[in-house]
């Protein structure tokens, strides 16, 4: 009976039916065109801070004369640092200081993923979902961060503080799972740490960055298990001729 | 923002002109006898070709005649190498390349036909349409669409493409980008050449692509519209239907349609043209290559105004009753009444003025009419200063460097003109030259957007003596240069001053003028202004108001320059041309002609190249060829003129300027500097330089024809909306 089947199986395969796997195509959910808002209008005036200024200054200087559009990236990061995110009018301050049509800047600024077009809380929470981290449990520090806030994924909470993302591999996969809040990992996490980073957060405390479960940055938990013994002195294993 | 170093050049460029630039640039570099580049051998499919070092392989293919398909490469856009279309197998080379980008190397044997590259071929194929819609039946380009005939050439006779069933195509939003172009971006294929050439060669960089991988589209981002004088020129580089003309959308399929080879006529540039028609309609024109002229360019307004031609037309002859209206009669009563009017006139007192659109060939008839019955008076429109040698030596009123070779000027001084709505075919020239050739441009003039960068000297009409008496620093720039150019708008020679401004500034070009180089040039803005000149018409109406006349006869002339008020009360006005404008509104006699679709004629542009337009459609109605029209009046005036066909008319033509039969011919001229011997008064009033076309705005309407286009509303009516939006 299963031998019969078997067969009928590879008959069909040598018949010329493919197996072919599909799995949905994942699109961005971000949108690559402008659409004025209240929020983010060309009518919003933009312009950096007099100390962001001088960093402008500081970033123009590194690039030769005529290659100042190389700026371009460090500039727009400039600028959203300075504003939390990215809105059009910065983009079009950024043109105007390098002097190139609008255009290009808006190529580059929706390049890149790590532009935030669309306003964006104070606090950025990018959890990783990529296989390490959800194989070690990301989902549970994602469904935390979700429960705790009451917002979504792509969403910005009401007062404009928290925005929760869904990212791919940040690179931290020894201390999964993992989240990025701005420019800190927070990482080794439970549902128990996330919950209690945001609490810090949400009553304005700098929560702790690095590894949740005591370890020192991505070292053994415990103790090591390779390399224990003392280290061998020089002239180790050569031959005593020599 | 485009500054592409001369290497870089080298390796956009057809290999023919990789040729030039590479001998002239080894020339200029060591000013020694030019020594041309070592040339490399190489192999393509085979067959040995020696080719200049730089030579891409698509370049050395198409030497030996073997086209590779391609979409994103174009020979007068950087190139982009993004579309993959183009991979073929080089031995030994572990995988195809792409042979829009590569620079071959000696001894490669490229083969454009092995199984590797027919595969890769069609693995790319594949690719791009798995996210572009089967829509071809419905779709604008079906027919002339370079991804259907090159799916059918080079693509797989079957689809693998089961997502269909789980995910679908990638769909994207439509941009609206203005009244002339359609988009459906879902077609679009990423090749990219819309957005270079907007950004290369109209100098407008609002086009760009957004979002990347599978999200990312052609588009201007924020809600803008994509306008230019030469926006019309995506739809043909469009290799997909993405980009499509939107007047034209849903009307005819290419096999439908009878394409007729013609002459733009409204501008002075003498733009090459298709004509396309069904069913004696104009439906669409396209650019003709003419590298000598347009290239493959072509402005809007000579593309889109064709709906004008289907409007405001004149469709009968008309007489003005007692009561004051003009009433459609047969073509017996008119002739006779304007005959008894040329015979009631005392002699002399009969006068013609030709309009922007009259050819050579009714100027002709007309004047060897007017000369027959004892009138020496027959003018232009279009004034030119006649102090000195005025119109009578050619090199005082044309674009003496001409057109092409514009691109090899190192420094240009434009004087009272705006070449990009003026002359938008010329000023691409400019705009290439300062991307490639780092030309040095300024202005004295009103301070416009020429799509390039320029040195704007001020508005002052002073500036042009400062300029020629050396005292101005840019002088000094003209002086150096190699190949400087002084471009005279022909609004500037209209000025009381005109003489002055003329002879100023040519005796000042003649300094500076190098043997086989003359550095003068007068950029017109009609496309009859030269053949009028050509044939002797006095420019300007000057003469022809002074001498009272009883009967005038006008050509087209709608610019609104003659009115009732400037002519005698008792004056018998009697309107040749195809559209009921301003000259056919004052008019006593209206005799329908016919648009330069409907006619063969001669017309000749600003650099004095004599070309012909060819009968794409039957005037409408009762209009008949302008020519014919005057030689029927002939016999009623009892003075029949010594031809009955065209070509009889030609040979008479030819008797008068030769040159003017000679289709397609540059005529170089001299006598330059006997020009500036003749010339006398060289003064210059202090007054402000402007021209009329500043903005886009007005480049949209400036001739009959684009007047009576809804097309041509539709774009005024967008630049407007636009100024009004925030982007």
């Amino acid at each position: 009976m299963i031998a019969n089947r078997a067969a009928a199986g590879l008959r069909v395969l040598k018949d010329g039916i493919r197996c072919i796997s599909t799995s949905g195509v994942k699109r961005s959910d971000n949108l690559f065109v402008h659409r004025d808002t209240p929020e983010d209008n060309p009518d919003i005036p933009f312009e950096f801070t007099p100390e962001n200024k001088k960093r402008v200054e500081a970033i123009l200087s590194i690039y030769p004369e005529g290659h100042k559009r190389g700026a371009m990236i460090p500039l727009l990061d400039l600028a959203q640092r300075q504003y939390g995110w990215l809105p059009i009018s910065a983009m079009h301050k950024v043109a105007e200081i390098l002097d190139l049509p609008n255009m290009r800047v808006y190529e580059v600024a929706t390049f890149y993923t790590m532009f935030m077009r669309k306003p964006t809380g104070t606090y950025h929470i990018q959890v990783c979902t990529t296989t390490p981290c959800w194989l070690r449990g990301s989902d549970e520090v994602l469904n935390t961060c979700k429960k705790q806030l009451g917002i979504g994924v792509g969403e910005t909470t009401k007062d404009r503080k928290f925005t929760i993302s869904e990212v791919e591999c940040l690179g931290a996969c020894v201390n999964a799972p993992m989240m990025a809040i701005n420019d800190d990992y927070y990482e080794d996490l439970t549902a128990k740490d996330t919950e209690n980073i945001i609490q810090q957060l949400k009553d304005g405390k700098v929560p702790k960055p690095g590894p949740y479960n005591g370890r020192f940055t991505s070292e053994p938990k415990g103790n090591p298990t390779s390399l224990t013994e003392e280290p061998k002195g020089p002239g180790f294993g050569i031959q005593p001729g020599l | 923002m485009f500054r592409v170093p001369l290497a870089k050049a080298i390796s956009l460029g057809s290999p023919k002109r990789v040729a030039n630039i590479a001998v002239r640039a080894s020339a200029s570099a060591a000013s020694t006898p030019a020594k041309a580049p070592e040339r490399i051998e190489v192999f393509v499919d085979d067959i040995p070709v020696q080719v200049l070092p730089g030579t891409t392989v698509l370049q050395a293919a198409a030497m030996v005649g073997v086209e590779i398909p391609r979409f994103c490469y174009h020979e007068r856009l950087a190139v982009a190498g993004n579309c993959r279309m183009c991979l073929v197998e080089v031995e030994k080379s572990p995988k195809p390349v792409a042979a829009c980008a590569m620079p071959v190397m000696k001894g490669w044997r490229i083969k454009t036909n092995s199984d590797l590259t027919k595969k890769a071929r069609e693995g790319v194929m594949e690719f791009l349409l798995m996210n572009h819609p089967l829509d071809c039946p419905i779709c604008d380009q079906g027919g002339e669409c370079d991804l259907q005939d090159q799916a059918m050439a080079f693509g797989s006779d079957r689809s693998r493409f089961t997502d269909i069933n789980f995910t679908g195509k990638r769909a994207v939003e439509d941009k609206d980008i203005g009244p002339l172009v359609k988009t459906i971006m879902t077609r679009c294929i990423h090749c990219t050449r819309c957005i270079r050439f907007a950004s290369e060669i109209a100098g407008v960089d609002d086009l760009g692509t957004t979002g990347r991988g599978n999200d990312m589209q052609v588009g201007t981002y924020v809600e803008k519209l994509f306008l230019t004088e030469l926006s019309g020129n995506v739809i043909d580089l469009c290799p997909v239907g993405a980009l499509t003309n939107k007047p034209y959308s849903f009307v005819a399929r290419p096999w439908e349609i009878r394409k007729i080879d013609s002459i733009d006529v409204m501008d002075a540039i003498g733009s090459n043209i298709i004509v396309s028609t069904r069913t004696g309609e104009v439906l669409r024109i396209l650019p003709r290559e003419n590298e000598e002229v347009n290239e493959e360019w072509l402005a809007d307004k000579g593309r889109f105004a064709c709906d004008g031609l289907k409007r405001q037309r004149l469709i009968a002859p008309m007489l003005r009753t007692p009561s004051g209206e003009l009433q459609a009669v047969e073509w017996e009563s008119t002739l006779i009444a304007v005959a008894k009017a040329v015979r009631k006139a005392p002699k002399g007192s009969v006068v013609a003025i030709a309009g922007s659109m009259a050819d050579v060939e009714a100027m002709v008839a007309t004047k060897d009419l007017l000369n027959r019955i004892g009138s020496e008076i027959v003018c232009t429109e279009q004034s030119l200063p006649t102090q000195g040698s005025g119109s009578d030596l050619r090199s005082n009123y044309l674009l003496n460097s001409s057109i092409q070779a514009l691109e090899e000027a190192d420094v240009v001084l434009l004087v009272g003109t705006n070449p990009r709505y003026e002359a938008p075919l010329l000023n691409t020239r400019l705009r290439k030259s300062y991307v490639h050739n780092e030309l040095e441009l300024a202005l004295i003039g009103p301070k416009v957007d020429l799509s390039y960068k320029y040195q704007h000297l001020g508005d002052g009409a002073e500036l042009i003596n400062q300029i020629s008496t050396g005292t101005h620093p840019f002088a000094q720039k003209l002086k150096n240069a190699k190949k400087p150019a002084i471009i005279l708008g022909s609004e500037m020679l209209a000025r009381p001053d005109g003489a002055g401004i003329l002879a100023t500034l040519q005796s000042f070009a003649n300094k500076i003028s190098k043997p086989e180089w003359n550095a003068f040039n007068v950029l017109h803005q009609n496309a009859s202004q030269v053949g009028a000149l050509d044939v002797g018409y006095r420019p300007g109406v000057e003469t022809a108001l002074k001498a009272q006349p009883k009967v005038v006869f006008l050509l087209g002339a709608d610019a609104g320059i003659v009115t009732r008020e400037k002519l005698p009360k008792d004056c018998f006005v009697v309107y040749i041309g195809h559209h009921g404008d301003a000259g056919a509104t004052i008019a006593d006699a209206v005799l329908p002609g016919a648009a330069y679709t409907e006619k063969q004629a001669t017309y000749v542009n600003t650099e004095g190249r004599s070309q012909q337009t060819l009968c794409a459609v039957n005037p409408p109605g009762l209009a008949r060829e302008d020519w014919k029209i005057i030689r029927a009046l002939s016999e009623v005036v009892g003075e029949p003129l010594p031809y009955d066909t065209l070509d009889e008319l030609r040979e008479r033509v030819e008797d008068i300027a030769p040159h003017l039969v000679q289709h397609g011919k540059l005529e170089t001229n001299s006598f330059a500097t006997l020009a500036e011997q003749l010339a006398k008064d060289k003064k210059i009033d202090n007054s402000k330089i402007t021209v009329r076309q500043q903005t886009l705005k007005d480049y949209f309407m400036t001739d009959p024809i684009s007047r009576a286009s809804p097309t041509m509303a539709k774009c005024i009516a967008a630049v407007k909306k636009q100024e009004a939006k925030a982007h």
